[in-house]
């Protein structure tokens, strides 16, 4: 069996605010994290080594330094990891992103099971995955809980808004994972030391036989055109008084609400 | 330019007439003619038993501007409409009128056509409906691949999706197959007057940040939006608009991806995600034990008790109820948040709520700083009291 991880490396989301006086964002300071969701994905293709055997590849797109990130995902226990890194690359939207790391797949070749995080905190899209599995022409699920293979078919359980499904999947195929897998385990020993001597593959453009038209930003059909900070809420009151007070006039404030 | 029929081979049997999309074709003595409704899609090309349908040489290249309409999703969980679906029609409707286009639903489903009149009323021109047992559960290949097909035949100009769980999962694999740019889960849409370009705006950045995305030189311009934002309108009175019903390929998709089972969450309501009304408890609650005390509230208020991270990680409440960074995003009409404290993970669940009611006993919380309304107090006396008033005040009101 093999799996491919897909990890990001996003900012530590509180952090980031808008600088009023030039109206760009203010990054500095602010420390990289691997994308929680994608903790979980990792968490649950440890989980399926653990009871089927096999290999798993980590795969991020992003700056040089997001080789950290990957060092961290194979001290919890990721056989390889390769870094997809390229000036090519920036200023991917969803639509580029997909392709990049579908290219990078491919090149890997002979996967069982792509696993991607139910979403990226930085932009909370949720669209990578699904591009990604339509680019690779697989079927995939999303917002997974539990995965198992049986007759060389995927099972899985996942969440609605309404409930919860039981889907089958072939294989190849493609999940995103959700908090209920499980929290990350926690590394040994062991695996900080291959951590720390791991041999990091750092694929460009040309290593993944792109198109370049489709990378980073060239490739993108989305653009931002403004940023701002959210507008303030309206007017706020604070009731410290008794309880029997408070109530209230908390009760004549929302009275169309809760009546 | 027009279609082109090969006489000779042609034996009327209007299976092209049944195809097509547009109800562009019509049998006149006994051989297929088309009207101005023909966009030269192809479909009937294709389907045409006897290869007697050709497209016309040098076709030409479909430019943005010949890309048309806006369409909405019209999502179905059993047979009914999503709420979104009728928000969306409302905000669909009023950006085709500012572009002077027509508003288009498309169902995917099983029996579908007595509801799909809703759509109409609520200001649709035409709703395309794909019926097939096969197509009763969602199913993300099976729901793609008809998505695809047919939206790669007709070019709308703008699509627009609900952000629930279903939306935000079928929709990417069509952006990706079309090439096209897709804004997730959006809280603002308008059209710029200039270029006519739709200005799509999310918050990114856990909500610390508003972003405006344009998609300028692909279509559809594609976006989920986020349920709850917009308003659901009236219907139209006498507003008209046709159902087309339409023949899904589920071809090649046999044992690829099935739907097992399903199983509803057994509360009845609404879910967290759809309800008006969110009570939301933290770790202030203190134990599983005092969870009866909010439900009681939230039964009296028609709502729904969800939480933080740290009272599903105590086990206090099941993982899918978790709103915030790692959980659900919510925009209720009202958020009372219960002995929470307010970190910045659970806040970009709920920022989009109307209203937010905050009771903490520390008047240093954080949750105070977003509150709409705060008060500092001990829930364990405050809860009951306000359960007595809501009461009350609505006995009052019943004399
Ligand atoms: C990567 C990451 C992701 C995260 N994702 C999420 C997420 O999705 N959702 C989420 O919620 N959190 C998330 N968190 C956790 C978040 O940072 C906070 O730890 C969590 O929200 C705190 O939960 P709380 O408010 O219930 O508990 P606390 O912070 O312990 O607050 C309890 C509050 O209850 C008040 N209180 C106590 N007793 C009473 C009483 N009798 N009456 C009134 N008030 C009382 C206290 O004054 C206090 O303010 C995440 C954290 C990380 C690092
Ligand atoms: N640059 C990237 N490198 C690797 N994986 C990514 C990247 N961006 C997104 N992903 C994967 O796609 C998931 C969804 O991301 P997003 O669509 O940005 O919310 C993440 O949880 C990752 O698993």
């Amino acid at each position: 069996m093999k799996y491919i991880v897909c990890l990001k490396q996003v900012p530590e989301t509180d952090k980031v605010k808008i600088n009023p006086q030039t109206g760009t964002l203010i990054r500095e300071g602010v420390k990289s994290i691997i994308n929680p969701y994608d903790l979980y994905a990792l968490e649950a293709a440890l989980r399926m080594k653990d009871a089927y055997g096999g290999e798993i590849v980590v795969v991020s797109m992003g700056p040089p330094q997001a080789e950290e990130a990957l060092r961290e995902a194979i001290a919890y226990g990721a056989d390889e990891a390769i870094l997809l890194s390229d000036r090519a690359f920036a200023g991917a939207d969803t639509l580029a992103t997909s392709y990049t790391l579908a290219q990078a797949i491919k090149k890997i070749g002979d996967y069982d099971i792509v696993f991607c995080g139910k979403q990226a905190i930085d932009g909370d899209t949720a669209q990578v995955g699904p591009e990604l599995a339509f680019r690779l022409g697989i079927p995939y699920a999303t917002y997974v809980y539990k995965l198992e293979i049986r007759d060389g078919v995927l099972f899985v359980e996942r969440n609605l808004d309404d409930g919860t499904q039981v889907l089958k999947l072939s294989l190849p195929a493609l999940v995103t994972i959700v908090k209920e897998v499980g929290e990350i385990r926690v590394p040994s020993i062991r695996g900080k030391m291959r951590a720390k001597k791991a041999q990091i593959s750092v694929w460009g453009g040309a290593e993944i036989e792109a198109d370049p038209s489709k990378l980073g930003l060239n490739g993108s059909p989305t653009r931002v055109a403004e940023i701002f900070s959210p507008p303030p809420r309206g007017e706020k009151i604070i009731l410290t008084g008794k309880p029997e007070e408070c109530v209230k006039q908390l009760c004549e404030k929302l009275k169309e609400v809760i009546l | 330019m027009e279609l082109i029929l090969n006489k000779d081979k042609c034996n009327g049997c209007g299976e092209c007439v049944k195809v097509c999309p547009f109800g562009a074709i019509e049998l006149e003595n006994g051989l297929p003619q088309t009207n101005e409704n023909c966009r030269l899609c192809g479909v009937c090309v294709k389907k045409c038993p006897q290869g007697a349908l050709k497209l016309p040489e040098g076709t030409p290249e479909r430019k943005i501007e010949d890309a048309r309409d806006v369409w909405v999703f019209a999502e179905q969980k059993g047979g009914k409409f999503a709420e979104v679906v009728y928000e969306l029609l409302g905000k669909g409707r009023g950006l085709a009128n500012t572009l002077n286009q027509k508003l288009v639903a498309v169902a995917i489903g099983s029996e579908l056509e007595e509801e799909a009149h809703n759509l109409i009323a609520y200001g649709a021109d035409i709703v395309y409906l794909f019926e097939h047992p096969d197509l009763k559960d969602f199913n993300e290949k099976k729901y793609g691949q008809v998505l695809i097909d047919f939206i790669k035949q007709n070019r709308p100009n703008i699509f627009l999706a609900g952000a629930t769980s279903r939306g935000r999962s079928l929709i990417p694999q069509v952006a990706a197959a079309l090439e096209t740019g897709l804004t997730a889960d959006c809280t603002g849409l308008e059209v710029d007057a200039e270029t006519g370009l739709l200005l799509q705006t999310r918050p990114a950045y856990g909500g610390n940040i508003m972003a405006t995305i344009t998609c300028a030189s692909t279509r559809p311009q594609m976006a989920t939006v986020r349920p709850h934002i917009f308003p659901r309108t009236e219907p139209i009175a006498g507003h008209e608009g046709k159902i087309v019903k339409l023949e899904p390929n589920l071809d090649g998709l046999d044992d690829v991806m099935e739907v097992i089972s399903f199983a509803q969450t057994e509360i009845e309501g609404p879910d967290l995600t759809d309800a008006e009304i969110v009570i939301g408890v933290g770790r202030g609650i203190k134990g599983p034990q005092n969870l009866p005390l909010v439900e009681k509230l939230a039964k009296l208020l028609g709502a729904r008790v969800g939480g933080t991270r740290a009272v599903v990680d105590a086990g206090w409440l099941p993982a899918r109820c978790q709103i915030g960074q790692t959980g659900l995003t919510i925009s209720p009409k009202l958020y009372i948040a219960c002995g929470i404290s307010g970190a910045i993970q659970h806040i970009v669940g709920i920022q989009s709520a109307k209203r937010i009611v905050a009771i903490n006993k520390d008047p240093e919380a954080p949750i105070f700083e977003i509150a709409d309304c705060g008060i500092v107090g001990d829930l364990f006396e405050v809860i009951p009291v306000l359960i007595e008033e809501i009461k009350h005040k609505r006995g009052e009101e019943n004399v």
